[in-house]
């Protein structure tokens, strides 16, 4: 099966170890998500994962093409008309010009970006339209693998909602594979089908966790339980620096999420494999 | 089509916007009026007899032509430092390296006297348009270079990994994601270019040529007749501002639209 794989990966800015030992995969159609406090590395992970940094030590295998990042913000050109922007990606690709203005019409429409907002510069929309504006830049390529870099984060909770909605929506239906990157336990819950658990300094992975059912299928209850079960793992704790032993809440609501070893914490001196 | 209609549709908006110009340079020659009451003729001639005689140049025909072989100097010797220039700074922009020992050599190309160029111009060239257009050249390049490599190094490196993450070719990158950048840096550029290259071409040629308004100049000087001096210098100086406002300030307003944007 093809599938995004990580082996042994090392990073270090200067004398700084960045991600020490990471291991993951990425099967095709699945999402994967990869929580961690701010700084621990995910960014640099997410960059090594797409190319953008050339890896110092381990493996990253990345079958996919094409492929498509969205990043924290959302980048567009600011002298292009937004359609343009969208349309970027397939320009590369060298598709005429009609053809990829369509495409890009087709895929701004289905996010909800109004027509008349497709002529104007990026500066002239709000912050969720351009955000918009960048997940249909990267879903028009038909990516067969989506990374994504906090897209989400400086959106409201309802913007934010029916985007997750849209981007899971067009995933089973494309069946694409989706490394997602958050600081947000209950996104990554909402979401993913696993969620990597990424401790600070350096950089690792410390927890796995597989929230139960379809992402699509989840209602909020199931995700709050779920959420609030990652949140009381003692890894999750240590690695966001929550102070002390999760409490029992005492009402006893079950969630119905699977906890899995991870292997490279398990046998560290396997994951030193370098290519 | 659309960029036809755009520009018609801006234009009175344009032009209104130059009543500020007009009263600015209205006051200047107010002053330029009371200067010359004060001074005589002699010293300073006043503006009326000046653009008195600006007319008669005009309508006796002597100064189109003269006009004519002093902007084809000039704009010759700016288009060749334009793009040298642009292309240069560009390309030493993207590197480090480049950009850090382009550094000095910009310092010393403009802090290099003109004057000097054109000594050594007149050694190499001789009486053509060679020396003048060298002279002009050698003046404008650094200034264009200094533009595009800032312009090239200030690039938000957001956008640069959008790029590479997008796999966009060069001719991409060149087009769409460098000079819409770079063009906000090299417009100011090109237009201080434009002046030194008026200026530094008819000093060419009052040393070095037998036409043009260097030379023209020349001969006045020669004769005694300051308001004919002042008469060309108005001639050039116009030229100079018709050129700006007509040509590149509407371009770049074209260009830059998107700055407006949002705002």
């Amino acid at each position: 099966m093809t599938a995004l794989q990580v082996r042994g990966l090392h990073h270090a800015y200067g004398p700084t170890p960045v991600l020490e030992g990471v291991d993951l995969d990425v099967p095709a159609g699945r999402i994967v998500a990869l929580v961690g406090p701010s700084g621990c590395g995910k960014t640099t992970l997410l960059h090594l994962c797409a190319g953008l940094l050339a890896p110092q030590q381990g493996r990253i295998a990345q079958p996919f093409a094409p492929s498509a990042l969205m990043f924290q913000q959302p980048r567009l050109l600011p002298w292009m008309s937004t359609l343009d922007n969208i349309a970027l990606g397939l320009k590369a690709q060298g598709m005429a010009r009609a053809e990829r203005r369509r495409h890009a019409t087709e895929a701004a429409l289905a996010l909800g970006l109004p027509a008349p907002s497709l002529a104007q510069f990026p500066a002239e929309l709000s912050g969720g339209m351009q955000s918009r504006a960048a997940l249909a830049r990267a879903l028009v390529l038909a990516p067969r693998l989506l990374l994504m870099d906090e897209p989400f984060g400086a959106l409201d909770v309802g913007l934010r909602g029916q985007l997750h909605q849209l981007l899971l929506a067009r995933q089973a239906a494309q069946g694409m594979a989706v490394l997602l990157i958050t600081h947000d336990l209950m996104e990554a819950v909402r979401l993913a089908d696993t969620v990597l658990v990424m401790a600070a300094a350096p950089g690792r992975i410390v927890a796995r966790y597989e929230p139960p059912g379809a992402a699509l299928a989840r209602g909020d209850a199931l995700v709050y339980r779920c959420t609030a079960e990652l949140q009381q793992h003692p890894e999750v704790r240590a690695a966001f620096g929550l102070p002390g032993p999760a409490q029992e809440d005492g009402d006893g609501a079950i969630a119905h999420g699977h906890w899995q070893p991870v292997a490279s914490a398990a046998h560290p001196a396997d994951s030193r494999s370098s290519c | 089509m659309k960029l036809l209609w755009r520009l018609l549709r801006g234009m009175p908006a344009y032009l209104w916007s130059g009543w500020g110009a007009a009263a600015s340079l209205l006051l200047f020659v107010a002053l330029w009026e009371l200067g010359a009451g004060y001074y005589g003729p002699l010293i300073l001639p006043s503006p009326l007899a000046t653009f008195a005689a600006l007319q008669g140049l005009v309508t006796s025909g002597a100064a189109w032509p003269e006009l004519a072989v002093t902007a084809r100097r000039a704009l010759l010797g700016l288009l060749l430092a334009a793009g040298a220039g642009s292309a240069l700074g560009l390309l030493a922009g993207l590197s480090m390296t480049a950009s850090m020992m382009a550094r000095p050599w910009v310092t010393l190309l403009l802090g290099m006297p003109p004057i000097a160029w054109l000594v050594l111009a007149m050694l190499w060239f001789g009486a053509g348009d060679g020396t003048p257009v060298f002279t002009v050249f050698v003046a404008c390049l650094p200034v264009v270079f200094i533009g595009a490599l800032q312009g090239t190094r200030t690039l938000d490196h957001h956008l640069k990994d959008m790029a590479r993450a997008y796999r966009l070719p060069w001719r991409m990158r060149l087009l769409d994601l460098y000079l819409p950048h770079v063009a906000a840096y090299l417009f100011p550029a090109w237009i201080t270019a434009l002046g030194s290259s008026w200026k530094v071409a008819v000093m060419a040629e009052l040393l070095a040529t037998s036409d043009g308004v260097g030379a023209a100049l020349a001969v006045t000087r020669s004769h005694l007749d300051t308001s004919a001096s002042l008469a060309w210098i108005c001639a050039v100086v116009g030229s100079l501002l018709a050129l700006e406002y007509a040509l590149l300030e509407p371009v770049k307003r074209e260009l830059e639209r998107w700055r407006g944007a949002g705002t």
